[in-house]
């Protein structure tokens, strides 16, 4: 991405990309059709200059998670290039559409961005070295072997002669790319593994526009959007009379399921919606509620038609047998994304018969097929332009909604551009929510207080069925019941079965789907540590495999935490472990309890992704991942007449500053695998703060938010 | 017509008087570096300075502003950098960046008033909402801007993979 590309380079760009809207069009990523930054291309990955600027495609999206910086490092690593000569861009999608998908995957969540392109990237920054190096040989007349790369600089050992790879690119390009790539060893890196500071901050501490809401077109309309409050509801009709005289309104769109006021000011737009008058046909949902929800979970806990997510042992007949038997039962409500950058899309459809996107996407590959599909126009006719993203969170990725609202809304403003921004009372009311869910659980213990037997049974709405239909094997979704049917412990017999209810609350990929699991499973097994009196790190440690990653992590944590060193008077501690996204971790909280407010003073946190390629960002995901999940002590989305209730930040709060507890990163990589970082720190936070707050209060909370209780703020 | 004075630029707009600075600002000056993330004054990411204090400006209507200096991100420092904003690239305090610009702003009226802001001053006086929790930078960075020494990052050790990290 060229954020800081200058003026006059841009307008090159742009005019070079036939742009007549040059002058005008100042949105700094990649100008229509294309990429900006054109130059000779030594693999598709990569692009110098003549003058030894380096810029590195990037192909998944930013949103604050820093693996723009951490791909263009593992790129530069293996070139061989100055990083401080590097710069990014996102590769063009609809380029990508053309050149039949050569960037891979665009697809950003998972925690993946990283460790599903890691392979590929390096290799492409190995294979250009070897060919700047191949092209520097042949030009000099000597063998390639008596050639060395670093810095940016082909050096011909014997002669000494140098050149750069800025000089050599044009050639090095038209070569064949070499197949057999050796690749560096990580302990060898010197950009890679690096702190180096990531490349968006410099422009986001100047208030630079960067983001999908900060489009700015020529003759650009606004848009504010209003949707059936129940979910799955349809406009009736609608009386636009009063909105239509409002000072700016250009126009009233009319959908299926919502209303649009377009207009020459957001505000504008948006004070017009709110005098639609909208009869809604809300469907058969408009009596659904919270308690009707739970009702139909605690149901299914007992239902004949439950999916075997894992069957080890023989669990009934082991609890049969058990020596003691604890049984409990936890829930987690719905949870809003609520990224600060709302949804948006900019859509123009140009008179030349293509169509432009601007939105804030974590998969341009979907929003390009959104926008082709609900304009009917072939992919190639299409692009869509990735700015920076205010968030994402799993919200703007396999939910593309806003994407075909934008483009719906342009579509009667032929040859304007529109841009369309929710309001926060849309975003509240209109997610694709974490799942609420109710688990029950049983412990078999025998005489000697070992765990022989884990039963789960989890209801839980599956976002695969909404999102990803085909995804779903045997009934199962993944995402429901990992952490369960995926669990690392040495119980003989373990058995979780899966109630799939999944309602008529849109249901979504919210930062570490499942990590509610985490919650059950850890608190659960910390009761159990606490009914037959073991520590709560040897409990588990005793159940862990040697050489089991997750074993090295919970010691890890332990250490670094001091785990069973004397505390200050009210201080308590509380110890989770959980793997996911590819990575190992284990998290110890301390707490403290006073007239019912906690206060959390110190995480501790162990993670093992294999590999780290930027220390600092992995730092700032650990720390993000407290904050963010803090929240959910506190946070719920409920239901009444079919609606959520919340619908602002007044009434859906998030974590605040004086909540926040010093963090601190215990970074453990055992190389050999490659694991993430955006969401394993999520998975620990809630159980081990909560296991903490047991340990000062004697109370277990198995129910979020929490009633009695209240996070300090 | 209303007159504006922001960032020392006088600009005369015709709005609605009840229109939230926010919007002009955005939609009427093409000045983006505010954002909206609420529009009820609750998260602060449209935080303004005016005269100096901190003003939410999505729920402040431009009215109000009239014969007031109104600074903006983008007229914090011209040209370079303010210590705030050097302390933010310093402790890599952005994660998304959406909040930033109302924390950076917040931030700066308060050292304005406090220039040696204790934990507690800041927690009460930065009330901005962030979601990808860059809370803990927030305060170290302050804490840097105001000249004190705020503990850089752990020493490198080595890892089991052989990294240093």
């Amino acid at each position: 991405m060229t954020i800081a590309i200058d003026r006059r380079q841009f307008l090159k760009a742009s005019a070079a990309a036939g742009g007549a809207l040059a002058l005008e069009f100042s949105f700094p990523a990649a100008a229509a059709f294309g990429n900006a930054d054109a130059g000779p291309e030594v693999t598709h990955w990569i692009v110098i200059h003549p003058d030894d600027r380096v810029v590195i495609r990037i192909a998944r999206s930013e949103m604050g998670q820093g693996s723009m910086t951490g791909l263009a490092q593992l790129v530069a690593e293996e070139l061989g290039c100055d990083w401080h000569k590097v710069s990014t861009e996102f590769a063009s999608p609809n380029e990508h559409v053309r050149r039949k998908r050569i960037w891979g995957s665009m697809s950003t969540g998972g925690s993946a961005a990283i460790r599903t392109s890691e392979d590929y990237l390096r290799k492409s920054g190995a294979a250009a070295r070897m060919m700047l190096v191949s092209t520097a040989a042949d030009e000099w007349k000597v063998p390639v072997a008596e050639c060395t790369a670093a810095n940016g600089v082909v050096t011909h050992g014997p002669s000494k002669r140098r050149t750069s790879y800025g000089k050599l690119a044009a050639r090095a390009g038209k070569m064949e790319a070499p197949k057999d790539v050796p690749l560096k060893d990580a302990k060898d890196w010197t950009i890679a593994g690096q702190s180096v500071a990531r490349l968006d901050i410099p422009d986001k501490v100047r208030g630079k526009p960067v983001f999908g809401v900060d489009v700015q077109l020529p003759g650009m309309l606004m848009a504010s959007i209003v949707q059936c409050p129940v979910f799955l509801g349809k406009v009736k009709s609608v009386d636009s009379s009063e909105a239509e005289k409002m000072r700016g309104v250009k126009g009233i769109v009319k959908e299926d399921d919502f209303v649009a006021v377009v207009a020459d000011n957001w505000w504008r737009a948006n004070q017009a919606a709110k005098k639609l008058k909208i009869d809604w046909d809300t469907g058969k949902y408009a009596d659904a509620s919270s308690e009707t929800i739970a009702a139909m979970f605690r149901e299914s806990l007992d239902a004949k038609d439950l999916a075997s997510a894992r069957k080890m042992g023989d669990t009934p007949a082991a609890l049969a047998s058990a020596a003691k038997v604890l049984e409990a039962e936890y829930d987690s409500p719905y949870l809003n994304h609520a990224q600060m950058e709302p949804n948006n899309c900019t859509a123009w459809f140009k008179t030349d018969g293509t169509l432009e996107v601007w939105t804030s996407t974590q998969n341009a590959e979907a929003s390009l097929a959104t926008a082709a599909e609900t304009s009917d126009l072939p992919l190639e006719k299409v692009e869509v332009h990735k700015p920076l993203l205010g968030g994402g969170f799993g919200r703007r990725g396999a939910a593309q909604d806003y994407v075909k609202q934008g483009v719906l809304i342009a579509k009667r403003f032929p040859g304007k551009p529109v841009k369309m921004i929710w309001s926060r009372e849309e975003d509240i009311q209109h997610g694709f929510y974490r799942p609420a869910s109710l688990v029950r659980m049983k412990a078999g213990l025998d005489a000697q207080g070992n765990l022989v037997a884990l039963q789960s049974t989890i209801a839980c709405p599956s976002i695969l069925a909404l999102l990803r239909p085909e995804a779903i094997k045997n009934g199962i979704d993944f995402s429901a019941v990992r952490t369960f049917n995926d669990a690392p412990y040495t119980i003989p017999n373990q058995q979780c079965d899966y109630a799939m209810r999944n309602g008529h609350v849109p249901v979504g990929f919210w930062r570490a789907p499942g990590l509610q699991n985490a919650y059950y499973r850890e608190c659960f097994l910390d009761e159990v540590a606490h009914a037959v009196g073991k520590d709560p790190v040897e409990f588990r440690l005793a159940m862990l495999k040697p050489g089991d990653k997750n074993r090295g992590v919970l010691e890890a944590v332990a250490k670094a935490s001091g785990w069973g060193s004397p505390l200050p008077a009210g201080v308590f501690r509380g110890v989770a472990v959980s793997d996911g996204f590819g990575s190992y971790t284990a998290m110890v909280a301390e707490v403290s309890v006073k007239e019912n407010a906690v206060q959390v003073h110190r995480i501790v946190f162990a993670i093992d992704s294999g590999y780290v390629v930027n220390p600092d960002a992995c730092r700032a995901q650990a720390e993000g991942n407290v904050a963010f999940n803090l929240g959910q002590l506190f946070q719920a989305n409920t239901v009444k007449d079919g609606r959520i209730v919340q619908s602002n930040f007044h009434d859906f709060p998030l974590t605040k500053l004086p909540s926040m507890p010093k963090v601190e990163t215990v970074l453990v990589p055992t190389g050999g695998f490659w694991g993430g970082h955006g969401e394993p720190g999520a998975l620990c936070l809630v159980p081990s703060v909560l296991n903490a707050v047991f340990a000062a209060t004697g109370k277990r909370v198995r129910s979020l938010p929490m009633k009695e209780l209240e996070l300090k703020a | 017509m209303t007159t504006l004075n922001v960032n020392g630029r006088v600009h005369s707009v015709d709005v609605e008087p009840d229109m939230p600075l926010l919007w002009v600002l955005r939609d009427e000056l093409k000045m983006e570096g505010t954002k909206y993330g609420c529009g009820i004054g609750v998260c602060g990411a449209c935080t303004v300075l005016v005269d100096g204090e901190p003003v939410r400006s999505c729920s402040t209507p431009v009215s109000a502003f009239a014969g007031k200096k109104i600074t903006t991100i983008e007229g914090l420092a011209k040209p370079g950098l303010t210590k705030v904003q050097m302390a933010w690239i310093e402790h890599a305090v952005p994660q998304c960046g959406y909040c930033q610009t109302g924390m950076i702003m917040s931030a700066t009226a308060l050292l304005a008033k406090n220039p040696k802001p204790s934990d507690a001053d800041i927690d009460a006086a930065v009330t901005n909402l962030c979601r990808c929790g860059t809370y803990a930078r927030v305060r170290q960075a302050i804490h840097a801007a105001a000249g004190e020494h705020v503990a850089a990052a752990p020493a490198p050790a080595l890892a089991p993979n052989g990294q240093k990290v």
